[in-house]
């Protein structure tokens, strides 16, 4: 009875951060949407039902939830959490933002090598002399059949220019 | 017309030369993309979605349809050849699946999945066929109140009634909402939660969300696990064909399996994976060979095998007959007949009979197509599943983002793509549940349109909603089935709901 006691008092002294973390972007959301709900009764006050009847109970709904998830971090009722290995996650989140930005100035086959040769450095290959060059070529077969054959519309860059 | 006359018709539809190279392609891309290790149905079916932008209707529905049993079927045999516990439909079948083929069975054991998901799916496939017009025929009597309620117990399966928490099930689908809410409202035309962005004014695109929650959320999880050894293929050593002992031991199995997972399936319910638990229970009460149960027992291949393509088939019942998702993978069915302009329903069956009677007959075929392709071609489904884990993430990544450049090349797209992603990733991380975002997606603005036409047929008294008997049945149904999984798990019999979970399909 006292070791069990003595373990529950141990575990509530140490909220779980990342389920509290989750409680303050559950209770941001909810607060978003009250905020944009807000205005638009405000424009639409004339009927009861409106198009801001739904955000409020969904927003309720999330603060509700918010105070949920609060309790639960203080309890400690999520599960075990592996550990991450944030280098790898970086090099693809890295390739991402990448694509995103040179999407409209290098074209579909640069922009999308270099994600591919990221995403294959996270998972290890880091030789990108090699996995961009091997990227580019994939990602500008890719084009020419999703392009050319299924008329997708991927924007084109210098190098797609070469063949159309 | 009778159902016969209709499914003739279909028939007729399906094997138009054209459509007949449409199923073909779609159940050899879904079965290619659905035998990578990592990807599920509900994956496959978002990736290849862009595949089909360009082609008709009913061209793209029928590809659809391959590309939905193709899918199914790749899931089973990564996880006969490859022990991969993740892909949450085909865990069963990684558990004696493996086994065999750790034993030198794997042929066997890949052919009794093949077998019995046909004998699953054909049975499955012509049961839909003639319930869809029984249910159907229900449907039409469905006010809007009645809609909301069946809205409102699909919402509470898909999200908490099983899987291992209440919590995060509900706030998973609460995410889901909110996104929902994002842009033009159906009803007045008013701008919601866009915040003056044009990009946002007409909402998130299902196909978006569910490539980022499922394919960048779980590369980046994969990755995060660091370097781990590369998983053992099984080679498939020996025949491919199964004795006549293993016919013996797998025909009760299969026909016991579609029993279970097509009615599971077919109530809005949601998830595969229940059916094939529960057909795995059943084979391993019901053996003469309870020894083997654990080391590789061909039953408890067969029976959840077959449970999991029938209860595939099934969850279309829901889909087609109400327009309703149960299931991740038939909500990015559903955003694919959207992008016709299509609402699946009881309408739909009225308005465009030649279309949904296509579809069934095609997935018959795709079912014919699979039994057929599939033996025939294990040894290059053997080479999918060895591709190294960098080349695989890299191309899945390469055609996620294809999918969604495809459908609208903006960097504004990327940049959602992106976040999702990290949210996927997150969410992965902290053990919230994907399927029931993607849910509340698609379903919650469909939900509220119901909602407010209701309130609106009674002048805002919400009183209306639980007076008509169908609603008041199904809300109640809805209320147990949120409220007894929180008291099961409160004292502590929460394992076998967890066990239960549908994680992603």
């Amino acid at each position: 009875m006292s070791e069990l006691s003595r373990t529950q008092s141990a575990t509530s002294r140490r909220p779980d951060r990342a389920a509290l973390a989750v409680a303050v972007f559950l209770g941001g959301l909810a607060g978003l949407i009250f905020w944009d709900s807000s205005r638009l009764s405000a424009m639409a006050n004339y009927s009861k039902i409106g198009p801001a009847t739904v955000p409020f109970v969904i927003a309720w709904c999330l603060l509700g939830l918010a105070i949920w998830t609060a309790v639960a971090a203080f309890r400690s009722e999520f599960p075990a959490r592996e550990r991450q290995d944030i280098p790898p996650v970086a090099w693809i989140v890295g390739g991402l933002v990448l694509q995103m930005l040179l999407l409209r100035i290098a074209g579909f086959s640069i922009a999308t090598g270099l994600l591919f040769a990221f995403t294959a450095a996270g998972f290890g290959r880091r030789k990108l002399w090699i996995t961009i060059p091997v990227g580019i070529v994939l990602c500008l077969a890719v084009w020419l059949i999703f392009a050319g054959l299924l008329q997708l519309s991927l924007p084109a860059g210098p190098l797609e220019h070469l063949f159309f | 017309m009778s159902t016969f006359e209709f499914l003739l018709q279909g028939i007729g539809i399906a094997m138009q030369p054209m459509n007949l190279l449409y199923a073909l392609v779609g159940v050899t891309l879904g079965t290619a993309v659905g035998v990578l290790p990592g990807i599920g149905p509900a994956l496959t079916v978002a990736l290849l979605l862009p595949v089909t932008y360009r082609l008709d209707p009913a061209g793209s529905l029928i590809m659809f349809a391959g590309i939905y049993y193709g899918g199914m079927y790749g899931g089973s045999t990564t996880s006969i050849l490859l022990n991969t516990p993740g892909e949450s439909a085909s865990i069963v079948t990684a558990l004696e699946g493996n086994k065999m083929a750790r034993k030198g069975r794997g042929g066997p054991a890949l052919a009794t999945a093949a077998i019995g998901s046909f004998v699953a799916g054909l049975i499955a496939t012509i049961g839909l066929a003639f319930i869809a017009p029984f249910v159907v025929k229900v449907a039409l009597v469905f006010g809007p109140r009645e809609y909301f309620a069946l809205m409102v117990l699909a919402f509470v399966t898909v999200s908490s009634a099983f899987g291992d928490s209440t919590l995060r099930g509900l706030t998973s689908l609460f995410i889901g909402f909110a996104l929902a809410i994002v842009g033009i409202d159906q009803l007045t035309g008013q701008a919601r939660m866009s915040f003056g962005v044009p990009d946002l004014l007409d909402g998130i695109e299902v196909t978006t969300l569910a490539v980022a929650l499922f394919a960048i959320g779980e590369t980046l999880y994969i990755a995060a696990q660091g370097a781990t050894g590369p998983d053992k293929v099984e080679a498939v050593k020996g025949s491919v064909w199964m004795t006549k002992q293993d016919w013996s031991r797998s025909w009760k199995p299969w026909l016991r399996g579609t029993l279970i997972g097509f009615p599971i399936g077919a109530m809005p319910a949601g998830g595969a994976e229940i059916g094939t638990f529960l057909s795995y229970a059943t084979e391993k009460r019901l053996t003469k060979h309870p020894e083997e149960f654990g080391h590789g027992a061909i039953e408890g291949v067969a029976g959840p095998e077959a449970a999991n393509n029938a209860s595939a088939a099934g969850t279309l019942v829901p889909l087609l007959t109400l327009g309703l998702p149960t299931t991740a993978t038939a909500a990015i069915m559903l955003a694919g007949f959207q992008q016709y302009g299509l609402q699946p329903g009881p309408l739909l069956f009225a308005t465009n009979p030649q279309l949904v009677w296509g579809l069934i007959a095609s997935l018959l075929i795709a079912n014919f197509m699979l039994l057929v392709l599939n033996l025939p071609l294990v040894g290059l489904w053997v080479k999918l599943l060895t591709i190294p884990k960098p080349w695989l993430y890299a191309g899945i990544l390469l055609f996620a983002t294809l999918g969604t450049i495809g459908a609208n090349p903006s960097v504004f797209e990327l940049g959602m793509l992106l976040g999702f992603g990290l949210l996927g990733y997150i969410m992965r991380i902290l053990g919230y549940p994907i399927a029931p975002v993607v849910v509340g997606l698609i379903l919650g603005p469909l939900a509220e349109q119901q909602l407010r036409r209701a309130l609106a047929i009674s002048q805002g008294d919400p009183s209306v909603l639980f007076t008509s008997p169908i609603a008041a049945v199904l809300l109640t149904i809805a209320a147990l089935a949120l409220i007894v999984p929180l008291i099961l798990r409160a004292r502590g019999r929460g394992q076998v709901l967890s066990q239960l979970a549908a994680s992603e399909d």
